[in-house]
């Protein structure tokens, strides 16, 4: 078990959950995730390791509430447990200085974005985030991320708040106005890393992206993670989840990650007509 | 030869085991082998020759033995019976169920060469199941603490063979498994149908009396690395069982579409994550109207038999040699025969071709025939030009293989491994390159048998023991 020290709602729908797991933060590193399990009946679901205390023994993660085991999750209280979390997994980002960065993030990719652009401000790197939502209420970590860069842009995609448009088409202004970018991590929902990877090859800029296909156990032996980079299958769970953002096939994750849209949606109307309790038998 | 005449000893038909009907097991998850009762497993018992010097106990990779266990079986003794396997083997229930008998023990009985081998492994289940029907659990008097620390990685039949050894001499273990149940390939790979997961709970509740602890979510390699284990937290010898867990593909086009499994990912889903109960359960699995399995070994006639199970109507069993050398045991090719498997032996999938919309759509093979054997003395299949052709499938789950997973080589620097990624051991002591760190097991082997990688525990825990004393106390 794995106890809740703390919960926030960042927004009604991406919740924020510091969770005691001190063998993963004393180990974790940016770019890294965990695979939890709420309960016996539950399914294995990956969440990236936002933040974490290393004297403390807590790591943060910040969840979008996006189906049945997001939502349910969100039903936890401070104090409840969380039976399986295993990790750290995943190649952790490698750190170097390298000049200038673009650190961007979409929607609950900020989370993400959040300890690499951090670990690349304390390797010296200018680091110039872009983070954006779809609108000014769902915007979050702005003042995470304020710390953690040299110079925050926010976008919205409504022009609700901050720049009006996209994080891709600031990044695309920022390059026209003379910024030059000697590395970039763009994190975000398919369509977005997709467009990023078109900006940064564009302007021939090294650059990673952070793949999130469904995955089970998270150390390479179902395969169900797997996307094709530079034209060969990878298992996201062990090979990264980052890869080289020029080289990866983004409709096929984009495909695959609809594989069970149907049992989802099925397995998230049983969920809510039972008010939130089914599931919970033990 | 006046002792082969009919109506001798031993000449009696096997005592036929009491199964499920093929077409109600295949709705339904329970154990499609139902055991003998204690009538049969007596007059079983009582065709065995007792032999002087018996050909089964060579066959067995553990030494069972086995006139022994089974006399006292036809004595009615079945506790004794339960005692006398368990001074070999310490998962006889496992064992009984899924060892290759026919190429082992049973292989070797004498009886066989005139009628039927006796039914060493049905009467090594009765036996094991007998004593778990007790209910009592006698755990043995373990040696007093010698002080010592052993970590061992990985919780199927090798580490918990090891663990259980090593527990017994007085050494504390712990075990390091990384899915959130112990049992390696018996919970996540072999069917509830095959082996049930209660029978894998008891055998771990044993050896957690025994005073293992057993740390499941622990990735050794990523929550830590062996060395870490070593230096830091003061283990003083480390057991590698990992397992063959990394599934192989063809590398054929489409084989990323929706609707392609892994067999591990399939068997997965439905074992270890109980989709077969969905939505109870949280995990889906998808097997529509129509499964093709590619693979003709255990592995694939699970998959075969999961996906009925799971509703599809047709499944089909694409091999690319014919049925004779199909790897899997015999009494499970049956069993899926039985139950509708459609075999389409010497066949090889040469592309997945999809639906338009990123689903399978058509599996397309290629017809063989047998042509030279190769160096594994089979006869090697080669594809009869022009001779390609569709199937329509809903879904395809790849059986081909597992090799071993590179986490912890990767993250273990002085393991030596070889050209395919297997660790290095000493065949006798399971020693690898790194003093204290042992190995056995698939990971060792390559894909092989529960009873071998049991075998492989029990040597390394007797060299992790002496290692362990001639360091002296602690
Ligand atoms: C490496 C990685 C890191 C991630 N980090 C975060 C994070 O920090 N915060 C966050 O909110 N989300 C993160 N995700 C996504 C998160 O895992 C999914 O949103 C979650 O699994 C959805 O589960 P659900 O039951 O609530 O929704 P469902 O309705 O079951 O699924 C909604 C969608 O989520 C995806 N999904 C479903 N099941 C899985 C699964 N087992 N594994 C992966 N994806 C799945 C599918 O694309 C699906 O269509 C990450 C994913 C990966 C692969
Ligand atoms: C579907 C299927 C059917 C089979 N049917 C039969 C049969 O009928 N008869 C038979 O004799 N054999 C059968 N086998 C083969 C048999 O199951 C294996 O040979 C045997 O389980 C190998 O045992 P092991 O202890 O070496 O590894 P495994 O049983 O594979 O266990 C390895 C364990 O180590 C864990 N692990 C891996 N990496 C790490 C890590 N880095 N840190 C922590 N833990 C880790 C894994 O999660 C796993 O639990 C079958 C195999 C499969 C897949
Ligand atoms: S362990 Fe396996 S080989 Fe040995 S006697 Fe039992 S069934 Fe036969
Ligand atoms: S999640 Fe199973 S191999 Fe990656």
């Amino acid at each position: 078990m794995h106890k809740i020290i703390k919960k926030e709602a960042l927004t009604p729908e991406i919740k924020l959950y510091v969770v005691d797991a001190p063998l993963i933060a004393t180990k974790v590193r940016p770019g890294q995730f965990v695979v939890l399990r709420l309960h016996e009946q539950g399914e294995r679901i990956p969440l990236t390791v936002a933040d974490f205390d290393r004297d403390e023994g807590t790591i943060t993660l910040v969840v979008a509430e996006i189906g049945k085991t997001t939502k349910e999750m969100g039903t936890l209280d401070e104090g409840d447990g969380i039976l399986d979390v295993v990790g750290p997994l995943g190649k952790a980002t490698h750190i170097e200085n390298y000049g200038t960065v673009a650190c961007v993030g979409g929607g609950i990719g900020i989370a993400p974005v959040f300890p690499i652009a951090r670990a690349l401000k304390a390797a010296g790197n200018r680091v110039v985030s872009i983070i954006g939502a779809r609108c000014k209420d769902i915007l979050i970590l702005e003042d995470w991320m304020k710390g953690a860069s040299s110079e925050l842009h926010v976008t919205t995609d409504d022009g609700s708040y901050g720049i009006h448009g996209f994080v891709t088409q600031q990044m695309e202004k920022l390059i026209g106005e003379g910024y030059k970018f000697d590395f970039a991590v763009g994190i975000g929902p398919v369509p977005m890393m997709k467009a990023f990877a078109g900006v940064t090859r564009r302007h021939n800029i090294k650059s990673i992206v952070s793949l999130n296909p469904i995955m089970i156990d998270g150390t390479g032996m179902c395969g169900v993670c797997r996307v094709e980079v530079d034209g060969k299958t990878r298992f996201a769970c062990v090979d990264g989840p980052e890869f080289d953002a020029h080289l990866v096939d983004y409709d096929l994750l984009l495909s695959r990650q609809t594989t069970y849209l149907k049992e989802e949606k099925q397995a998230l109307e049983r969920f809510e007509k039972c008010g939130g309790d089914c599931g919970k038998h033990e | 030869m006046s002792e082969n005449k009919p109506g001798r000893k031993g000449s009696e038909p096997r005592q036929e085991m009491p199964r499920q009907d093929p077409m109600v097991r295949r709705t339904n998850f329970d154990e499609v082998a139902l055991g003998y009762s204690a009538e049969q497993a007596v007059a079983e018992a009582q065709r065995c020759l007792r032999c002087k010097k018996p050909f089964c106990v060579s066959g067995c990779p553990v030494e069972i033995d086995i006139p022994g266990f089974v006399t006292a079986i036809a004595e009615g003794d079945f506790d004794g019976a339960a005692r006398k396997l368990k001074e070999k083997n310490a998962l006889p229930a496992v064992c009984g169920r899924v060892c290759p008998q026919e190429d082992q023990c049973e292989k070797y009985c004498v009886l066989g060469k005139k009628w039927e081998p006796l039914a060493i492994g049905r009467l090594e289940r009765f036996a094991a199941d007998w004593e778990a029907k007790q209910g009592r659990m006698s755990v043995p008097e373990t040696a007093p603490p010698t002080g010592r620390k052993v970590g061992v990685v990985g919780s199927g039949p090798a580490g918990l063979t090891v663990a259980a050894d090593l527990a017994l001499l007085g050494h504390e273990v712990t075990i390091f498994e990384a899915l959130h149940a112990p049992g390696g390939v018996l919970v996540y790979g072999i069917p509830e149908f095959r082996l049930p997961k209660s029978i894998v709970a008891r055998e771990v509740e044993f050896i957690e009396k025994l005073g293992v602890k057993v740390e499941v979510d622990f990735v050794v390699g990523a929550t830590r690395t062996i060395g870490e284990l070593m230096n830091e937290e003061g283990y003083d010898a480390i057991f590698i069982g990992t397992g063959a867990g990394l599934p192989y593909f063809m590398n054929i086009p489409g084989e990323n579409l929706n609707g392609v499994y892994s067999a591990n990912e399939f068997l997965t889903r439905s074992n270890l994550m109980k989709a077969f109960r969905f939505p109870e359960y949280d995990t889906p699995v998808k097997v529509g109207k129509t499964v093709a399995v590619v693979g003709g070994g255990n592995v694939a006639m699970d998959s075969v038999r999961t996906a009925m199970r799971l509703g599809a109507e047709n499944v089909y069993c694409v091999y690319r040699r014919s049925r004779a050398e199909m790897p899997a045991r015999e009494e499970e090719i049956e069993n899926a025969l039985e139950e509708g498997m459609i075999l389409k032996e010497l066949h090889n999938p040469v592309r997945i071709i999809d639906d338009g919309n990123g689903w399978v759509k058509q599996i397309e093979c290629i017809k063989m025939k047998l042509g030279e054997p190769d160096a594994s003395g089979r006869r090697r299949p080669v594809p009869i030009e022009g001779s390609e052709f569709t199937i329509d499938v809903d879904v395809v789950v790849i059986a081909i293989g597992q090799g071993p997973n590179p986490l912890v080589p990767s993250t273990t620097e002085g393991l030596e491994t070889n050209k395919w990624g297997n660790i290095m051991a000493d065949a006798e002591t399971g020693l690898t390159s790194l003093e204290g760190v042992y190995a056995g097991g698939d990971i060792v082997t390559g894909a092989a048998t529960v009873i071998l990688a049991m075998g492989a525990g029990r040597k390394a825990a007797r060299a992790i023991h002496e290692y362990l004393m001639s360091k002296g106390q602690a």
